[in-house]
């Protein structure tokens, strides 16, 4: 135990406490505490849908929840039932085996929701699609193409992967959307 | 290699590591792989392929104490099946099920039939890795095609539009009730016909594909007793996004971007590996300082990999700590690797013919800086780890797969190793650098949770090492790659490199112009997947997510 609470104390706190700035989101750490507090009571609880990742976008999903990023010191949490959330991140070319899952995943959340895809493959189908792009559909025989296919999306966040600053982002990003619904 | 069987006529296959291929009889396949078995080999991979109008091609990867064997079985366009080998190699049958489903040709007599990878996505009788498969005819319509897009809500809506923006919402909703699988025609997503285990007091719990982590989608069903797991069987194909059809559009160097996505964990493995059969049909030779900075990012995944994993291991233990700490080690890998190489994963780090960024003497003293950081931490918290009895509660004795039991179901990579199945390809086939290495091997005779954690511990320090050696050895100046442009003719390429997690293998045929007619990656959780199902039996629910973190196998690579 001394070992323990002793490399906790050399460890010390890493959390970094901006997020790069960003001029299309204009948002702190500090005052989207405060949006959060005002929309959802302090407690963000977010469901995560695999629908077909390489499993990229995972490694830095888990990563905002390392020490450097903690998510959930600004009272963001990830829960185990979509019926608990609040926002759904989902990844991946939705393939054609997830669509049913996703859209029920979409259907066991309560409202007011918000859907934040997350990876370049979310947004646009990506490598995995003959005619990926945003707008477009991005299908192919395995893979319905973006979420936006089959889900109502709020947030887009690109990147392959994107970095954990970006998913935070894009996170903090739906949330301050909301407030102005 | 020649002796396995008088009908058996090996030529050498052009591979970094020692490699035969021979055409086969349908009639003698079965004895082969049962020679083979016999003397200690496994099966690594089987595929088939397309050749139109001359049938269809099956390929039987083998490896045993010498190197790999390549079987070739050709079929012709009426006789569509093959002898089945899954009672000689327990992991030909989810491979042999997804042939079928890809390409129609069948294992003849597999008593297993089930679909694998088609779950509804195509119709039965179609087959996507055909030639003529015709995808707009196959596919069933998105269920539920979507209304016109409300506006991304990065432009925030006006007060005007909030009635707009929420009922179009609503509907949305209530469309997507609409698309049940009973309303959807004949596709239904459900009908999997998983064994049922009966007698008193047995009840079965489903899991997923929506699983309550951060993790990749698939299917558990339990059939569970109390607490206690009588049989676990696993559905798997939820993230099929038909990987093998896309590669056939691609060219060479895009082809070596998707092989990087297979499975997002092991992207310099599969790069790597793509680039091996790439450079072994053209006949190139990547620089030395290529295949140096190929074998350092491959050192780099396997130690972010096996961090985050530990970190992991110990959060499933209620070991938060562990966690933690683990994981900011694994991120100051990640900050180094974006730093150092552009991508916090390595990603597209590798390209055939070599490697697009270096290690110049700055990065190497940061390197260095940070082996020595990852030696002292790592001692340290694993000291905490072996120390602490209510980690060690949870993890001897729990999900234990016997030496012998692994050997017959063909378990490998590290969780083999954890098993004292002694494969490491850094080890037994070194291929350049891996020669002048001396890699030792991490192995294991206790086959549970405790043992793959020891597994992860010793190869972390090794990697240390190897990483430290790597750098001594890497000078500058040279260049960083020879470009590939394009492919000869109807070549065949095999590229296998020991990933983080097991083997990973990419097979690349080549069309008439060059072209990639077939590409298929192997990963190594092919093998483990039915191995779980094993180590679960007998051990309580709640140890599950422990025990699958401990193999923490791949989905996206396996459903391809």
């Amino acid at each position: 135990m001394y070992q323990i609470i002793k490399q906790i104390i050399k460890t010390g706190i890493k959390t970094e406490a901006a997020l790069p700035p960003d001029d299309s989101m204009r948002l702190t750490p500090a005052r989207l505490q405060q949006q959060i507090l005002d929309v959802f009571g302090g407690a963000l609880s977010i469901r995560l849908v695999d629908a077909g990742s390489c499993n990229g976008c995972e490694l830095e999903i888990h990563a905002v929840n390392n020490a450097y990023y903690n998510l959930e010191g600004l009272g963001i949490k990830f829960v185990a039932s979509p019926r608990h959330a609040d926002m759904l991140l989902v990844t991946g070319p939705v393939s054609r085996h997830m669509e049913v899952a996703l859209k029920r995943t979409y259907d066991a959340t309560p409202d007011p929701k918000l859907v934040v895809a997350i990876g370049e493959c979310a947004c646009t189908g990506g490598m995995f699609s003959p005619t990926n792009s945003l707008g477009g559909k991005g299908e192919s025989y395995a893979t319905c193409g973006s979420v936006s296919n089959v889900i109502p999306v709020d947030v887009v966040v690109q990147g392959c992967p994107p970095t954990p600053a970006a998913i935070m982002q894009g996170i903090l990003t739906a949330i301050s959307a909301q407030k102005n619904l | 290699m020649n002796s396995i069987h008088p009908n058996l006529h090996l030529t050498p296959l052009a591979t970094a590591i020692p490699a035969w291929q021979g055409e086969v009889k349908a009639g003698d396949l079965q004895m082969i792989c049962h020679k083979v078995a016999e003397g200690g080999g496994r099966l690594v991979a089987l595929w088939a392929r397309d050749l139109r109008e001359s049938g269809f091609m099956l390929h039987v990867l083998l490896l045993n104490g010498k190197g790999l064997l390549c079987l070739n079985l050709p079929l012709s366009r009426d006789l569509l099946h093959y002898p089945d080998i899954s009672r000689i190699f327990p992991a030909a049958n989810r491979m042999q099920r997804a042939v079928f489903d890809l390409l129609g040709i069948r294992a003849h007599p597999a008593e297993d039939q089930r679909s694998w990878l088609r779950h509804a996505a195509w119709s039965a009788d179609s087959f996507p890795l055909r030639k003529d498969f015709d995808e707009a005819a196959s596919r069933s319509p998105l269920l539920n095609p979507l209304p016109p897009r409300a506006p991304l809500s990065n432009s925030l809506p006006q007060a005007g539009e909030r009635t707009n923006e929420k009922g179009n919402l609503e509907s949305l909703v209530e469309g997507a009730n609409v698309c049940s699988p009973a309303e959807s025609g004949t596709q239904t997503h459900d009908d999997y016909p998983f064994v049922r285990v009966e007698g008193q007091g047995v009840h079965e719990i489903a899991v997923g594909p929506v699983h309550a982590g951060i993790i990749e989608p698939g299917h558990f069903r339990f059939s569970v007793v109390g607490e206690k797991v009588l049989r676990l069987e696993e559905r798997l194909g939820y993230t099929h996004k038909g990987v093998e059809k896309r590669f056939e559009s691609l060219s060479l160097q895009q082809g070596a971007k998707l092989a990087g996505r297979v499975s997002g964990d092991s992207t310099v493995a599969y790069a790597w590996a793509y680039a091996m059969a790439a450079e072994n049909i053209a006949n190139v030779a990547p620089p030395d300082r290529a295949l140096w900075l190929r074998a350092l990012f491959l050192e780099r995944e396997r130690i972010a990999n096996h961090l985050g994993d530990l970190g992991y291991l110990g959060n499933d233990v209620a070991f938060s700590f562990g966690f933690a700490q683990f994981w900011i080690l694994k991120e100051q890998v990640l900050r180094n690797n974006a730093t150092l190489f552009g991508h916090r994963y390595l990603m597209d780090a590798i390209i055939p013919g070599g490697v697009t960024a270096g290690l110049d003497e700055a990065g190497k003293q940061t390197l260095l800086a940070e082996c020595a950081m990852l030696e002292r931490e790592v001692r340290l918290l694993r000291s905490l780890y072996e120390e602490h009895a209510g980690v060690q509660d949870r993890f001897i004795g729990t999900g234990r797969v016997t030496p012998k039991l692994a050997a017959k179901l063909g378990l490998c990579g590290l969780a083999g190793r954890a098993s004292s199945q002694c494969w490491d390809l850094r080890a037994q086939f070194a291929s350049a650098p891996y020669g002048m290495l001396d890699v030792k091997m991490a192995t294991h005779q206790n086959g549970d949770v405790a043992a793959r954690v020891s597994v992860r511990f010793d190869e972390l320090f090794e990697s240390i090492r190897l990483q430290r050696e790597i750098m001594a050895n890497l000078i500058g100046g040279e260049d960083l790659a020879h470009p590939m442009t394009e492919l000869p003719a109807n070549g065949f390429g095999i590229g296998m490199v020991e990933g983080w997690r097991g083997e990973v293998m990419v097979a690349i045929h080549t069309d008439g112009k060059g072209g990639l007619d077939r590409v298929h990656p192997h990963d190594p959780s092919w093998q483990n997947w039915p191995v779980l199902e094993h180590a679960i039996m007998g051990n309580i629910v709640p140890d599950f997510p422990l025990i699958n973190k401990s193999f923490n196998l791949s989905y996206s690579g396996h459903d391809l």
